[in-house]
């Protein structure tokens, strides 16, 4: 068998070889075309799992209340009416939605300072109750989370974001049992949250938030029964986006709001979130895969197109080696052979480069994101390969055809 | 050796050419001769048809024996390879092998392993004397240089005939000289040989002259040797 001959291959690396730019030339295509499918696939993917990453921990069928003006006149009430969620709805949504498996309120304090020692820096107040973990776990890198006894009790506590752990303690490892100050009252810090500024966020940036237990926080800044916000988790098998109608209809008829005043209610719903993310994400992927592909086959038409010239400027070749006894399969096989290498060797360099600087990126991200993936798997390199070796093929088809009717008499016409 | 009966050949075109008009020749082994003909005569389609590059539309072509006619591409190639040695004018040496390289590679098609190839391609080029020019690329040589490496590269195969198309055409009258001298030494070795010229200087080197004109052989002259000199009959022979 003639393919396994080691000549063979002596003979199409010599060819390679000896014509560098062209070689040089019609490998960058392929080259190219690989090297930008596997970088995009490998970007998409990372930036899926990054992005997944920071929505870890929140609850995918979640949703939230919060309370805006009006905006219709309703049962003698005008228009533009300031109103507020309270406590008692928590009691009144739990009763009568049995969809609900969480609802809890919190209450927000926009633009405090907290000092400690000689620091200060500027943080967002949050009271919650224990089990607003349900809703987005605060990933407690240091001490403990917030319990109901820290409420009862009243407890001047905190847990503390972790920017603000970086800010006010810049020495300190853990923070905890240290105390800071906002609007003059002394919290000590229990605890120090992971989350990082990605993800949902509902009322700031959970890295300059400081949390504080809601009866805490109720009585510090005298919220008597406001509430803020209100946060729901369905249960799994109802979606949120449904359920939070029924919430809606019971909150808005509790209230004297007009049921189609659009305002006066704000909704925010993880469940449309995450699925409008994965649809995004399903879109970049075949973005990814559109463009890819695409570069790919126009680096493959570019070494038909260039082998096909090559094979015109090498007809006197071509003839030469007909004259002196090679068949029309003997050239067949050096033109396919030729482009199938090239191909190949073009696309491992892609590869390769790839690979390496995806694995840079995932060096680089690791730290802020320890499970983002940007790295393709095996599996898809050596498709990758195959998909390549498949178009060498079709590349070098049309230029080796074209090769083989060369009759060994066109070398003797060019004098 | 070589047996031509009535052989016709047309090339068809707009205008139909006829090229060669029935051509009757014997060339006996061992014999040395020298094709002679204005352009257009036909003697290089008729080299094409020798070479089996090139097919024929009438009569009966025998080498050695065999009839060649209708052949394969693939047998066609095999023939080539083993019975008939090509020099070329021009000599078609690939540009980016080095003469080594070329003169082993009618045996690559052969099958034949890389280190036996170049042990007898250096051989080769030991006897056209160009054993130090062994690893130079063509470009690097001389055109008497190249044509002896084309040379080597016909006999590596240990063909039956050797076919030279005006293999003096692209040098001068030195290295001519020298070419046509490892000619005739090849002829004296045994070696069946047929030159295609338009030069008398060349062709008189030969043994037997056929002279076609118009596709038909005008006549075929023994060369007593009253004419054989460098010079020709017609003067110089550049």
């Amino acid at each position: 068998m003639k393919l396994l001959d080691s000549d063979l291959w002596e003979e199409i690396f010599d060819s390679l070889r000896k014509n560098r730019t062209r070689t040089f030339l019609t490998a960058f295509g392929i080259f190219w075309g690989v090297f930008m499918l596997i970088l995009l696939m490998g970007g998409g993917k990372g930036l899926e799992t990054m992005l997944g990453e920071n929505f870890a921990g929140a609850a995918s069928n979640s949703g939230f209340m919060i309370s805006n003006t009006t905006s219709e006149p309703y049962k003698g009430f005008r228009s533009g009416r300031i109103w507020h969620l309270e406590l008692d709805d928590v009691a009144r949504i739990r009763n009568c939605v049995p969809e609900i498996s969480v609802v809890t309120p919190t209450i927000q304090k926009w633009g405090a300072r907290a000092l400690a020692n000689d620091k200060s820096c500027g943080v967002s107040l949050t009271g919650q109750y224990a089990d607003y973990s349900m809703v987005d776990n605060p990933k407690i890198k240091h001490g403990r989370a917030l319990t109901d006894a820290d409420g009862i009790q009243h407890r001047k506590v905190c847990v503390i974001g972790k920017r603000i752990a970086e800010e006010l303690f810049p020495n300190l490892e853990n923070p905890c049992g240290e105390f800071l100050r906002i609007d003059s009252i002394n919290y000590c810090i229990i605890g120090v949250s992971g989350k990082g500024s990605g993800g949902i966020n509902i009322g700031g940036n959970p890295q300059t938030t400081v949390y504080l237990p809601y009866e805490t926080m109720r009585q510090m800044y005298n919220r008597g029964n406001e509430v803020d916000i209100l946060a729901l988790v369905a249960k799994d098998e109802y979606p949120m986006s449904e359920v939070q109608y029924k919430v809606e209809a019971l909150l808005k008829r509790v209230h004297m709001i007009h049921p189609k005043d659009t305002q006066a209610l704000i909704k925010v719903n993880t469940e449309a979130i995450f699925s409008m993310i994965d649809s995004l994400f399903t879109g970049v992927s075949i973005l990814v895969w559109m463009i890819g592909l695409g570069t790919l086959l126009a680096g493959a038409i570019g070494v038909s197109n260039i082998m096909v010239v090559t094979v015109k400027e090498r007809t006197t070749e071509i003839g030469i080696r007909r004259a002196i006894g090679a068949t029309p399969r003997d050239i067949l096989t050096m033109v396919m052979s030729e482009s199938i290498v090239l191909t190949l060797i073009a696309g491992m360099s892609g590869i390769s480069l790839a690979v390496f600087i995806l694995q840079m990126v995932e060096n680089a991200t690791h730290a802020e994101f320890p499970t983002a993936q940007y790295q393709i798997s095996f599996g898809v390199a050596i498709g990758a390969s195959l998909l390549l070796t498949v178009l060498g093929v079709l590349a070098g088809l049309a230029p080796a055809i074209r090769a083989m009717k060369i009759k060994p008499v066109d070398a003797m016409r060019e004098e | 050796m070589i047996q031509l009966t009535n052989i016709h050949k047309t090339y068809q075109g707009a205008q139909p050419l006829h090229v060669l008009k029935g051509i009757d020749l014997h060339i006996g082994k061992g014999e040395f001769v020298a094709i002679m003909g204005a352009s257009g005569s036909g003697k290089s389609t008729l080299l094409n048809i020798l070479g089996i590059l090139d097919d024929y539309d009438e009569g009966e072509y025998r080498l050695d024996g065999t009839l060649i006619r209708n052949l394969s591409e693939t047998k066609a190639a095999d023939y080539r390879n083993r019975m008939i040695g090509f020099i070329f004018q021009s000599f078609n040496l690939i540009s980016f092998k080095d003469a080594m390289e070329n003169v082993a590679l009618p045996l690559f098609y052969q099958g034949i392993n890389r280190r036996k190839r170049n042990q007898l391609a250096m051989e080769y080029l030991e006897k056209v004397g160009l054993t130090e020019w062994a690893h130079h690329m063509p470009n690097e040589l001389s055109g008497g240089q190249k044509q002896r490496v084309a040379i080597a590269r016909a006999l590596i195969t240990q063909p039956r005939i050797i076919l030279a198309d005006e293999p003096t055409g692209a040098l001068d009258s030195k290295t001519s000289l020298e070419v046509m001298q490892l000619l005739k030494k090849l002829h004296e070795q045994g070696m069946t040989i047929i030159v295609v010229t338009h030069e008398s200087g060349v062709a008189y080197q030969a043994e037997k002259i056929v002279h076609i004109k118009d596709g038909q052989i005008e006549n075929v002259e023994l060369n007593d040797g009253s004419k054989k000199s460098p010079f020709g009959v017609n003067g110089v022979m550049k």
